[in-house]
């Protein structure tokens, strides 16, 4: 497919249920993981992975208690490239409406609100996104394919950098990218082929 | 919307596939593991193991068949069986599962649901219930919860457990009929009715699919359709099933 990955990923490990599946699909697309909580392993990496399950407040508060959160913001600011997966994309956010209202690391504005009643929530299953930002490059070609999500809560359709949308109750972001941060909604790790296919173009850039 | 899901599932026990006729006459099917990858390559869109002889003894078995799974499966996995406890659930979590279903332990100790969905979100907590019909009298129709493997019923009233684990914050409802499990005549569509028209959680048909009009006519009322016998016994693919049902104008992954 793309060029071979080259250098290290940090998987960021504050947690996260899902660090061993998103673990076993970059080891799958060839990449070299290095799991760690440390912050200096996550600011010294040439490529950052988030992973995140559960409530926004939580792993927020468990990133702040860590010491990580500083070091993926400074990983951001001096132009790593970074991949949010689910709710490693929500803390990226000012704020989340769950469990009475937490804040996230504020890395881009606006609030992650659940998704409207009236749809069954969860949300759970796969659903077909559609590309809103033609420029960008790793989500260009998931347009019409259908991804895995998991969760109850989402960023806004307008939210920065909102490359893909998907529908469930309202318009949601299901992946963002701005300059070197990025950000999906859905799991990468356990959307079969189409997943593996962007984890592998993220671990190319 | 998401689409309608088709879920293999796979009765494992001590790290083998058996299969059970109303939970009886088991027999060894294979390996999980290539049986799993089987119907990733086919399209299922996840995956479900259910240990049915789970005890404390062979829970190791189980969680290096998840994390074996998870190494080679890029598609959701549920697993379940004997899971008790808080340590359970994350084990398992941890080795690769995306959700976890209790059952048993549920029904024993409700507050167990609260607690599991707090752990890491609803989404990874799946509810099973097992129920059986109450012989009718004038009054209306009721299943009463069945346990251990549906060994033992419990006295509790199967919708009104649905209400409760849903309120309790399970993510999904994995609902199986004993009358139709392993009859191959059908889900008992009037359950699936009442118990879909009760909650606003995702919930996943079980017990009873003969045919591919049976899943069509499941996922009328439900979001996913667990089967078991029409898989493995290749009577039919994932795909085969897909077509179907995309053919009646039901919204399934291509």
């Amino acid at each position: 497919m793309s060029a071979k990955p080259a250098g290290t990923v940090a998987l960021v490990d504050y947690g996260a249920g899902n660090l061993r599946s998103v673990e076993n699909a970059l080891r799958e697309v060839g990449a070299k993981v290095v799991v760690t909580h440390d912050p200096a392993e996550v600011r010294s990496a040439d490529r950052v992975v988030v992973p995140g399950q559960g409530s926004m407040p939580e792993c927020a508060e468990a990133m702040r208690r860590s010491g990580v959160a500083d070091a993926l913001l400074e990983a951001i600011r001096k132009g790593t490239p970074v991949l949010g997966i689910c709710v490693g994309l929500q803390i990226l956010f000012e704020r989340g409406e769950e469990a009475g209202g937490a804040r996230g690391l504020g890395v881009l504005p606006g609030t992650i609100a659940r998704l409207p009643a009236g749809v069954k929530l969860p949300n759970i299953g796969w659903s077909p996104v559609r590309l809103v930002k033609r420029d960008a490059a790793l989500f260009a070609p998931m347009d019409g394919q259908y991804v895995y999500f998991a969760h109850s809560y989402a960023a806004p359709a307008d939210a920065p950098g909102a490359a893909l949308l998907t529908t469930h109750g309202r318009d949601y972001c299901a992946a963002l990218a701005k300059d070197n941060l990025f950000a999906v909604q859905f799991h990468p790790e356990k959307s079969q082929k189409v997943g593996l296919a962007l984890l592998e173009r993220f671990v190319s850039i | 919307m998401p689409a309608k899901r088709i879920i293999p599932c796979l009765d494992v026990k001590n790290g083998r596939v058996v299969k059970g006729i109303n939970f009886q006459n088991l027999r060894d099917a294979g390996d999980p593991v290539e049986a799993a990858a089987r119907y990733d390559a086919q399209g299922a869109d996840e995956v479900t193991y259910l240990d049915i002889a789970a005890t404390q003894e062979n829970r190791g078995t189980l969680v290096d068949l998840v994390t074996r799974t998870a190494a080679r499966v890029f598609a959701p996995l549920t697993v379940g069986g004997g899971v008790r406890s808080e340590d359970d659930f994350v084990t398992l979590l941890h080795a690769g599962a995306d959700k976890v279903s209790v059952n048993s332990s549920a029904v024993k100790d409700p507050s167990l649901v609260d607690r599991l969905s707090r752990i890491a979100g609803a989404q990874a907590l799946v509810v099973a219930i097992d129920v059986k019909r109450r012989p009718r009298g004038s009054g209306p129709q009721e299943w009463e919860v069945h346990v251990a493997g549906g060994s033992k019923p419990t006295g509790v009233e199967g919708l009104a457990w649905v209400r409760e684990v849903a309120d309790r914050g399970a993510g999904e409802i994995l609902l199986t009929s004993m009358d139709r499990d392993g009859t191959q005549a059908g889900y008992d569509l009037e359950l699936l009715e009442k118990v879909c028209a009760s909650v606003t959680i995702p919930v996943i048909a079980s017990g009873g699919v003969g045919t591919l009009e049976h899943l069509a006519e499941g996922l009328r009322f439900a979001d996913a359709a667990l089967a078991a016998s029409i898989f493995h016994d290749g009577k039919h693919t994932v795909q085969e099933a897909k077509a179907y049902l995309r053919a009646k104008g039901i919204h399934v992954r291509p």
